[in-house]
Parts: C-alpha cells; sequence; structure tokens
C-alpha cells in the first residue's frame, strides 16, 4: 500500500531506509545465513578444519535422546504456561467485567507484572521456593511435603512454569478484558430474559465469542513461552537437575556458547527458526481473518 | 449488569481480590526480605512484616555492591539498564519512523523488497541466531560497549507496521496541501507528520523502554566486564553466589531495584501502556 500523492526523490527514500536495513542486514539477516551455512558444517575440536556434511547434524540431533528430551520439555512447559496463565486471566477477567464498580483500580493493580524482566520473575519464585528460607518451602513443608527443585525434576519444572506464567496473567487479562467488554450486551441480556443463568451465558454465549481472542492469545502465548523465557531458566534452575528444565533457546545456548558445539547449535538454531516461522505464519494468517470479521 | 445476583457479585469482588493478592504476594515478600539484615532470613523463622535494616541494605547494593559475588555497584548497572532501554527505545522509534516514511510516501525501485527485508526480522529473534550476532558484534570490536548493548537490537519490524499503519490513516489531503504549498518532503515530515504521531511515538516509547530493560540474553553475551553489567542480568551473578552465601537480603534490594522503573513506567503511563500494547499486537 502506498499513498496517492506520493513524494519524488531520486536518493531520499534510500537514505531514509538505511539505518533500518543496515541493522537489519548486518545484525539480522547475516548472522541467520551464518547459521543456516554452519549447520552444514562440521567443525574438529580445536577449530583447525570445517567439512562439509549435508544434513549430517540434523540428523544427529533427531537422534539424540538428549535433544528429544529438551523438545519434549518445550512442549509440556510452552502449554502448561499458556493454559495456566490464560485459565487464571480468563477467570480473573471474567470476575472484574461483572464488577462495573472497581474494574478501573482491578486493572491497574493487576496489570504490573507485565513489566517484570521474566528473568526477575524467575529470580522472585526461587527465592519464595527456596528449601532453606523460601517462604513456600517452608509452607509445602508444613503440609508434608518436601519440595526440592535442586533434586526433583518435577518441583524444578513446576517452579519455572509459575513463574513464567505469574508474569503472563496480565497480558491475557488485558486482552480478555478488551474481549469481553466487546460483546453486545444486547446478546447477554437476551439470554438472561431467555432464563440463561450465569454460568450457561458463559460457556454458550461468551466463551464461543472470545475464541478470537483465545487464539489469537494461544499463539503468542507458546511464542513467549517458545522464546521469552530464557532468563527463567537461566536465573533459577539452569536447564537442570539432570536436564529437567532444558528447553530449546537454552539448550541453542548451552550448547553453542558453552560447549563450543558449533554445527549442533546452528542446527538447533534452524530448528528454531523454522518454528519461529510457523507460528508467525499462523499469527498473521489468523490476524488477517480477524480484520475480515 | 444483566441482573442483580448479589452473591455471585461478591464472589466475583472475592476472586479478583484473591488474585490480586497472589499476584503482589512475591513483591512484598521480597520487599520484606530486603529490609531485614541476613541472620532474619537464614534462622528458619521467615518475617512477614518489613524489618529495620532498609536504608542500610540498599545504601550497600547501590553504593558498594556485593564484593564477595564480583560484583559493582547497582547504581552503575541501573545506570547501564537506563542508557541501554533509552537508546533501544528512541533508537528503534527512529528509525522505524523514518522507514514507515519512506515505504508509504515515496515510490521507487525495490520499495516492497525493502519492505519484505524489514518483515523478516520478526521471524530471527536473537535466540534463533546467537553464536553468529555474537561472532559479527565481536568482529565490529563492540563487545563490552553501549553500541554493542544497544545497536544490533535497534531493528524493529514491529514499530515499522506500526508507524506504516497509522501513516496510511493521514489524509490525502495534507500530504496534497504541504506539495501546494511548496513543502518539500523532509518539511512535511517534519511539520506535519511528526506532531500527528505524537501519541503512537508515546505509546511505543513505553513498550520499547520495557523491551530495552528486561533484555537479558544480550547483555549475558556481549558483556564480559563487569562495567557494563545490566542489572536484569547482574540479578543471576549474585543468585548464583546466594547459593553459597549469605546474600539473599541484598539479592532481594536488588530485584527491587531492577524491578522499580519499568513498573513505574508502567502504572504511570498506564493510558498510553495499554494502548502501545494492543497496537504493537494488530
Amino acid at each position: 500500500m502506498i499513498k496517492r500523492v506520493t513524494f519524488r526523490n531520486l536518493w531520499l527514500p534510500y537514505l531514509l531506509l538505511l539505518p533500518q536495513l543496515a541493522v537489519t542486514l548486518i545484525f539480522f539477516i547475516w548472522p541467520a545465513l551464518q547459521a543456516l551455512y554452519q549447520s552444514l558444517l562440521v567443525e574438529d575440536a580445536f577449530g583447525l578444519s570445517t567439512e562439509f556434511v549435508w544434513f549430517e547434524n540434523f540428523e544427529e540431533l533427531f537422534s539424540d535422546p538428549l535433544y528429544l528430551e529438551a523438545f519434549t520439555n518445550t512442549v509440556v512447559f510452552s502449554f502448561s504456561v499458556a493454559f495456566a496463565s490464560m485459565a487464571i486471566a480468563l477467570l480473573l477477567a471474567v470476575m472484574a467485567d461483572r464488577t462495573i464498580k472497581g474494574a478501573t483500580a482491578y486493572k491497574t493493580l493487576l496489570i504490573w507484572p507485565y513489566a517484570v524482566a521474566p528473568a526477575v520473575a524467575g529470580v522472585l519464585w526461587f527465592f519464595m521456593f527456596n528449601p532453606v528460607v523460601g517462604i513456600l518451602a517452608y509452607v509445602l513443608r508444613g503440609v508434608g511435603y518436601d519440595w526440592n527443585h535442586y533434586l526433583d525434576g518435577g518441583d524444578a519444572m513446576t517452579l519455572v512454569v509459575i513463574a513464567a506464567s505469574w508474569k503472563q496473567i496480565s497480558y491475557n487479562f488485558l486482552f480478555f478484558l478488551a474481549g469481553l467488554q466487546a460483546i453486545p450486551r444486547s446478546l447477554i441480556e437476551a439470554a438472561a430474559i431467555d432464563g440463561a443463568g450465569p454460568f450457561k451465558r458463559f460457556w454458550t454465549i461468551i466463551f464461543p465469542l472470545l475464541s478470537p481472542t483465545t487464539f489469537f492469545l494461544l499463539v503468542v502465548n507458546v511464542v513467549y513461552a517458545f522464546f521469552d523465557t530464557f532468563g527463567i531458566i537461566h536465573a533459577t534452575t539452569e536447564g537442570g537437575p539432570a536436564g529437567a528444565t532444558q528447553i530449546l533457546v537454552y539448550k541453542v545456548y548451552s550448547d553453542g556458547f558453552v560447549g563450543l558445539d558449533l554445527g549442533s547449535s546452528a542446527a538447533q538454531s534452524v530448528v528454531l527458526m523454522a518454528i519461529v516461522i510457523a507460528l508467525t505464519v499462523v499469527q498473521f494468517r489468523y490476524i488477517e481473518r480477524r480484520v475480515e470479521y | 449488569m444483566v441482573e442483580n445476583r448479589p452473591y455471585l457479585t461478591v464472589i466475583s469482588h472475592l476472586v479478583v481480590i484473591l488474585g490480586i493478592v497472589i499476584t503482589v504476594m512475591p513483591i512484598w515478600i521480597t520487599f520484606v526480605a530486603s529490609t531485614h539484615p541476613i541472620e532474619h532470613i537464614m534462622d528458619g523463622t521467615i518475617p512477614m512484616w518489613p524489618g529495620d535494616q532498609f536504608f542500610e541494605n540498599y545504601a550497600t547494593v547501590l553504593g558498594a555492591g556485593i564484593a564477595d559475588a564480583g560484583g559493582i555497584p547497582v547504581g552503575t548497572m541501573l545506570f547501564n539498564s537506563l542508557v541501554m532501554a533509552l537508546t533501544i527505545a528512541v533508537g528503534k522509534i527512529a528509525i522505524s519512523l523514518i522507514a514507515a516514511f519512506a515505504i508509504v510516501y515515496f515510490d521507487f525501485p525495490f520499495r516492497m523488497a525493502c519492505f519484505w527485508i524489514i518483515f523478516i526480522t520478526l521471524m530471527l529473534p536473537v535466540e534463533v541466531r546467537i553464536l553468529p550476532t555474537f561472532a559479527v558484534v565481536a568482529n565490529l570490536g563492540m563487545l563490552n560497549s553501549y553500541i554493542g548493548l544497544s545497536l544490533p537490537l535497534i531493528a524493529s519490524a514491529t514499530a515499522t507496521f506500526l508507524f506504516r499503519q497509522f501513516f496510511l490513516t493521514v489524509p490525502e489531503e495534507l500530504a496534497e496541501a504541504a506539495r501546494i504549498d511548496g513543502a518539500g518532503p523532509l518539511k512535511f515530515f517534519k511539520d506535519i507528520l511528526l506532531p500527528l504521531s505524537r501519541t503512537n511515538v508515546a505509546a511505543l516509547f513505553v513498550i520499547l523502554f520495557i523491551y530495552g530493560w528486561n533484555q537479558y540474553l544480550w547483555p549475558l553475551l556481549v558483556t564480559t566486564d563487569e562495567s557494563f553489567y545490566t542489572v536484569v542480568m547482574g540479578i543471576q551473578r549474585m543468585t548464583q553466589a546466594a547459593e553459597s552465601l549469605p546474600l539473599w537480603h541484598l539479592v532481594m534490594a536488588t530485584t527491587m531495584l531492577a524491578m522499580l522503573p519499568p513498573v513505574i513506567v508502567v502504572v504511570v503511563m498506564q493510558k498510553l501502556f495499554v494502548k502501545g500494547l494492543v497496537e504493537t499486537e494488530k
């Protein structure tokens, strides 16, 4: 799309685009191409020689039980985070929407965790669940559960899921509340006159009408859990214990940056790239549809 | 309210208040822990009410840092975070404004190609190209510098789209009138388009400031020199140290300080924040 009235100038538009394009090419496109190329190479331990091996890195990757475990972890983690944060946010949004008095004040009190960095959110919960000094670990001990995320993989996963969901509730809440407020009151009133109670109205009218918002948030939350949660993992469990919270993004970092396995790390990058592209396509196709509504 | 069901209204309020309590609880615990001497935290009786060490603890982290964790003063880290967040926010807005202006108001060869190149950045978050990007920044000698911290993150497809979308809604007559009056493109941009974009710029600034402040992976990669640590990533080093040393009160004070600036921005500029959030997701 372009304006009907345009300016004519031979070099000015290029000059205006130059900074954006330069940064994009140098720091985005070029490294991405490098990753694509390196994913087809194998380098020896001293970095002295490299060999072109086609898709060997990928074959190795997908036959590596550790990588497949990281894949499973990522899927479990993402869907737990998406489900938990969306369910809680929807509940809170529906309740806040009912209370005409106070909805604005409630909104202010609920949205600020969006501003907390994932890594900081991780540290907050890490402290509260700390087996020695944490208040929640203390409470859990009181009811007979011996919490220890240093030893128990399930506990560690629960910890990062809680931290990641806590931060994301505010975002989902905002979008659900906006979605709820956009539903025409007349529909709900008509159903009420026909004798449908609040729960029936929610499941048969409100929830189906919210489905575009729900689907949109599902994609956004999965993207968030896949890519923006590196800080939570790195600042708390560091992928442990025994790889129980090792997610894909964390593995790219630890294999490439700490383990210095260039070929494998690049192949993992390419797999992640494919996932981002797929998710972006889903998101954009969907948004295209929403505009038609 | 469709019908009057008092008991349901009471339940609604209770549920929301419970939600708020759960949301706020981690911050309260953190704040309380940051105001106690370490002995109160380590002896197993977890305090629920602020102690009397508020000034001592915060003065320690701000001024001296945690020497045992090889730390530098948190004041320096906060300054680094501020520089990084402001550079990223201002930089992204500036280069996206002019890029969107070129794409919407000029007709030139390869216009759509430029547009698609910018679009592709959406699909390439730092996380998927960690090593090669690090290599580029290292080769350019940008490690341990403010420019290395912020420049590689400055390209923005989202901001460019947002401004493009907004420019398309600006009435054609304005550009026509400007041309008839003999204004060139730059004068039109400066005197008409920029003032019109003010609200969008402000809304985007709020979002991007938070984005920049909360960066974690990138500062972790490009800073090895402690004097360039940002506060969000600096906390991680302290947490690791707190595993063996009794430092939790200081770590929690730092956590409060790392959270405060972006949270204040969100609360004070709530309207702009919500607008920015909704617009960038369109």
